[in-house]
């Protein structure tokens, strides 16, 4: 038994079934990306006035991973026209290229999130507050986790002078106005927090959006890898069906490029 | 076997004979729609039955509170400690209870019954079509089915038991309660999704891309229509809830606060959280899934009773595009009524005048539907058989369902009525006597399409007056009691809050309301007792049951009975083409008084 339409279009809907199958999951992923949008839009509407924080991701380096995303959408599609055009190495050489593109859009990703888990929020018992870094740039600190390794004290480097907590000295770009390092005993601490997803509903939402984003960008390179490492075989077996897939990953790799195109200026920018 | 090709009857039943996966292959892991139609439907009816017995002790603790469970009291306590000391139901119990029979019934029970067993088995044989256009999609949805169902049944046994929070997982409760059944209610319903969005992707593609020479769209028949209507809505509204579900669980484990207040007490002490989220927020995400979900459980019903209407009534159906037209009406307004489940929230009166406008109008093309229903029996020469009785019964209990929704869907008579048994009693009045019931029809109509043998008529009449008695038992008292005063949720049935000692205090209720409760309680059990015959009735007629002496034994003219009984691997045996509409009943001067579609 063979399905219809697996390969060859239908003539009255011009489709063949997997590109009408990923434009439909490609509709749900909009309903699910557009929810949390929305869910944005609503947490920052309903925050209390100048709560909203600005300027805590590094805004060249997103710009970066946004270049790096959009030159992996031109190569995707040069990879289905060298198909198209029945030259099989050049789309080799595109579909690699499209992997090691996507690979750096997570390793930049990554250097990213680290960047705001080692970066903390630390009040103390006199009620002073001040954001830097930890020496030894330690991931994901807090007072528990001082008291249960029984950590007497943290050398601590702060962004600006002390007790100065408004929102321009927070850029982690203005890197420069690093004040002197302090040394700060686990017992003056009332609270210490990084700039993880639990620090408040910017970096909560922050945090989920780009987290749902690269496992789109991760599957999507997973896929892209998988094609290119059987596309010799397919190449003999059905050519038809091979470009046939690199079009509907394709598809499904300029969503996740549009979403991207989306969360850049709304987080790093707006 | 496609159905333009041109292969020969000879040939095609060559290639069915070379047909023989394995056992394995076959039935468990089967990409063959049939099977999967029946995977589903099986495993569908076993939440079903779970799903009831939640219900049953929970109308225990109802009817008699603080008493031990009879026959199930012991194993409860042996099994889930604590929760049920000396078989008694804890509150917390009650609650986990009352989540998980929601989340059963609708999302393990109706959906993947009405949705994915019907529609997987008839759809593609209706359309003409060899199979889904995804048949390993279609494969991996059920197994994403059944881990989530898995997952959602392990939820009982570990420690603090399932989620509690209601079948809604209203945020803040559903975050702070301190036990893990709300993370696992929230991966099983991660798996869920997917399972159903795989679903609704094939479904859409293979009613656009498969339908054979002929089978133009408004040749379609509606069981046909109301799929694609369902898989659309199910495409678009669950995604939603995922996203919500994700945020709800990065609240449980990662410490966010998207649906934790600022300055939010739990336990008489300020949470340790950043605080800044929204509790509205969930409940708007949640019921956005929500309302098409009611849409969801309804229209793939209304498809069944429409096929076996006309099919009974010996009729055409009166208004078919009337039908198709208010079907995408519905659908597209399932989208924006979903705040009236939230009046009483405090978003505000603007708001709530649109969705109340909104929810007025997605009543019309329901109505059109319903009067649809009752013309086309007009005249007909009706066959009282069992899915003809199952049908005529879905009229009127929809009809209340429907109509008792409207003083819901006004906001001011609402805040009367909200969160009371009139809200339970609308509800399970559209789905129990409702959709279940279209449910029957269609397991009666089609099973002989399935296995070859009829199930027997006398018990099929015994099951249906039983069921519509103590239907009706159960849930036309609920309107009495929420209309007098009666909170849902309540895990004594509502005596320590109705002060019953003290007739004259505000918010008193009488005794007889709450004797009600027992009445209530002792009619559901005996609804279950009435689904005996139904069980005995499936399994003894699927191998002792009269067998057909034909593949079209109800004569009817939709494609499914035009493939061998039961249809084998690839469906038809020789290509399909349509000629003519779905309900070609009665046709003035044709020898017979059905002409099937394919007939030229």
């Amino acid at each position: 038994m063979e399905i219809p339409y697996a390969v060859q279009p239908r003539e009255d809907t011009g489709l063949y079934n997997a590109k009408l199958g990923i434009w439909l999951f490609l509709a749900s992923e909009v309903m699910l990306f557009g929810a949390l949008f929305s869910s944005y839009i609503l947490l920052r509407v309903g925050a209390a006035p100048g709560a909203w924080p600005h300027g805590l991701l590094n805004i060249p380096i997103g710009t970066l991973n946004t270049l790096v995303l959009i030159t992996s959408s031109v190569t995707v599609v040069m990879a289905w026209a060298s198909l198209k055009m029945n030259q099989l190495s050049r789309f080799k050489m595109y579909q690699t290229l499209t992997v090691l593109f996507a690979l750096t859009f997570v390793c930049i990703k990554s250097y990213e999130y680290h960047d705001k888990f080692t970066h903390y929020e630390v009040v103390l018992k006199d009620g002073k507050s001040m954001t830097g870094h930890i020496e030894g740039s330690p991931m994901l600190w807090n007072l528990t986790k001082l008291n249960v390794k029984k950590i007497p004290s943290i050398t601590f480097t702060p962004e600006a002078a002390h007790g100065s907590h408004d929102a321009k000295s927070e850029g982690a770009a203005g890197a420069s106005a690093h004040g002197e390092p302090t040394k700060i005993a686990t017992s003056d601490i009332v609270k210490l927090e990084c700039f993880g997803p639990f620090h408040n509903t910017y970096l909560a939402i922050y945090f989920t959006l780009t987290a749902l984003h690269a496992l789109h960008v991760i599957g999507g390179a997973i896929v892209i890898g998988y094609i290119l490492f059987t596309s010799g075989r397919w190449w003999k077996k059905n050519p038809e069906q091979l470009t046939n897939r690199v079009e509907v990953s394709g598809l499904f790799w300029h969503f996740v490029d549009l979403v991207w195109i989306f969360l850049f200026p709304v987080l790093y920018l707006l | 076997m496609q159905p333009t090709s041109h292969s020969t009857h000879a040939a095609t039943h060559h290639e069915h004979e070379h047909y023989d996966p394995g056992f394995l292959r076959k039935y468990v892991f089967s990409t063959d729609h049939k099977v999967i139609g029946i995977q589903y439907a099986i495993t569908a009816l076993v939440f079903l039955f779970i799903g009831y017995s939640l219900m049953a002790m929970m109308r225990w603790q109802l009817a008699y509170p603080g008493q031990p469970i009879p026959l199930v009291g012991g194993l409860l306590e042996k099994v889930l400690g604590d929760a049920a000391l000396e078989g008694k139901m804890s509150g917390d119990l009650y609650n986990a209870f009352g989540a998980m029979h929601g989340t059963i019934m609708v999302f393990l029970g109706i959906v993947p019954l009405a949705f994915a067993a019907f529609g997987n088995f008839v759809v593609p044989l209706q359309i003409g079509a060899p199979d889904m256009t995804f048949p390993r999609v279609n494969m991996a949805s059920y197994q994403s089915f059944f881990v989530g169902g898995v997952i959602m049944l392990v939820s009982f046994f570990i420690p603090g038991g399932a989620a509690q929070a209601g079948w809604t997982s209203y945020s803040p409760l559903a975050t702070v309660t301190p036990t893990a059944g709300q993370t696992w209610w929230i991966i099983g319903m991660i798996f869920l999704i997917t399972s159903s969005l795989l679903g609704a992707v094939n479904f859409i593609a293979t009613i656009i891309q498969l339908r054979a020479p002929g089978m133009t769209w408004m040749r379609l028949p509606f069981f046909v229509w109301a799929q694609f209507v369902t898989a659309f809505l199910l495409l678009l509204a669950f995604p939603p809830l995922e996203a919500a579900a994700v945020m709800q669980l990065m609240d449980k484990v990662a410490g966010t606060s998207f649906f934790l207040p600022t300055g939010l007490v739990i336990s008489e002490r300020v949470a340790d959280i950043s605080g800044g989220g929204s509790p509205l927020l969930w409940q708007h995400l949640f019921w956005f899934l929500g309302h098409p979900e009611v849409y969801v459980l309804i229209l793939p019903a209304m498809g069944i009773v429409c096929e076996v209407l006309c099919n009974n009534s010996r009729k055409p159906i009166w208004g078919y595009k009337s039908l198709v037209y208010s079907l995408f009406a519905i659908g597209f307004l399932s989208f924006i009524v979903w705040a009236h489940h939230m009046y009483l929230t405090g978003m505000g009166t603007a708001i709530s005048t649109f969705f109340q406008t909104t929810t007025m109008i997605i009543s019309i093309p329901s109505v059109i539907i319903l009067t649809v229903f009752f013309i086309s029996l007009w005249g007909g020469s009706i066959r009282f058989n069992t899915p003809m009785l199952f049908t005529l019964a879905f009229l009127p209990m929809f009809g209340i369902g429907g109509l008792t929704g409207l003083p819901l869907g006004f906001n001011f008579s609402d805040i009367h009525l909200h969160d009371t048994y009139y809200v339970i009693g609308h509800f399970h009045y559209v789905v129990a006597p409702g959709t279940i019931f279209g449910l029957f029809a269609g397991i009666y109509y089609w099973f002989p399409k399935a296995t070859g043998r009829m199930m027997n008529e006398f018990w099929g009449k015994v099951h249906f007056w039983l069921s519509l008695i103590f239907m009706n038992a159960i849930f036309m008292p609920m309107f009495h009691q929420g209309m007098g005063g009666m909170l849902r949720r309540m895990s004594d049935g509502g005596v320590n809050y109705s002060l019953a000692q003290n007739a004259d205090a505000l918010g008193a209720m009488s005794d007889s309301l709450i004797k009600t409760n027992v009445h209530v309680s002792h009619a559901a059990w005996a609804l279950g007792l009435a689904q005996i015959p139904f069980i005995i009735n499936f399994f003894v007629s699927m191998w002792r049951g009269r067998k057909v002496t034909s593949d079209n034994p109800w004569e009817a003219t939709t494609l499914e009975w035009q493939t061998p009984t039961p249809p084998p691997h690839g469906n038809f045996t020789k290509p399909i083409t349509v000629h003519r509409g779905p309900y070609e009943y009665s046709v003035p001067g044709h020898k017979l008084d059905f002409t099937p579609q394919n007939q030229a």
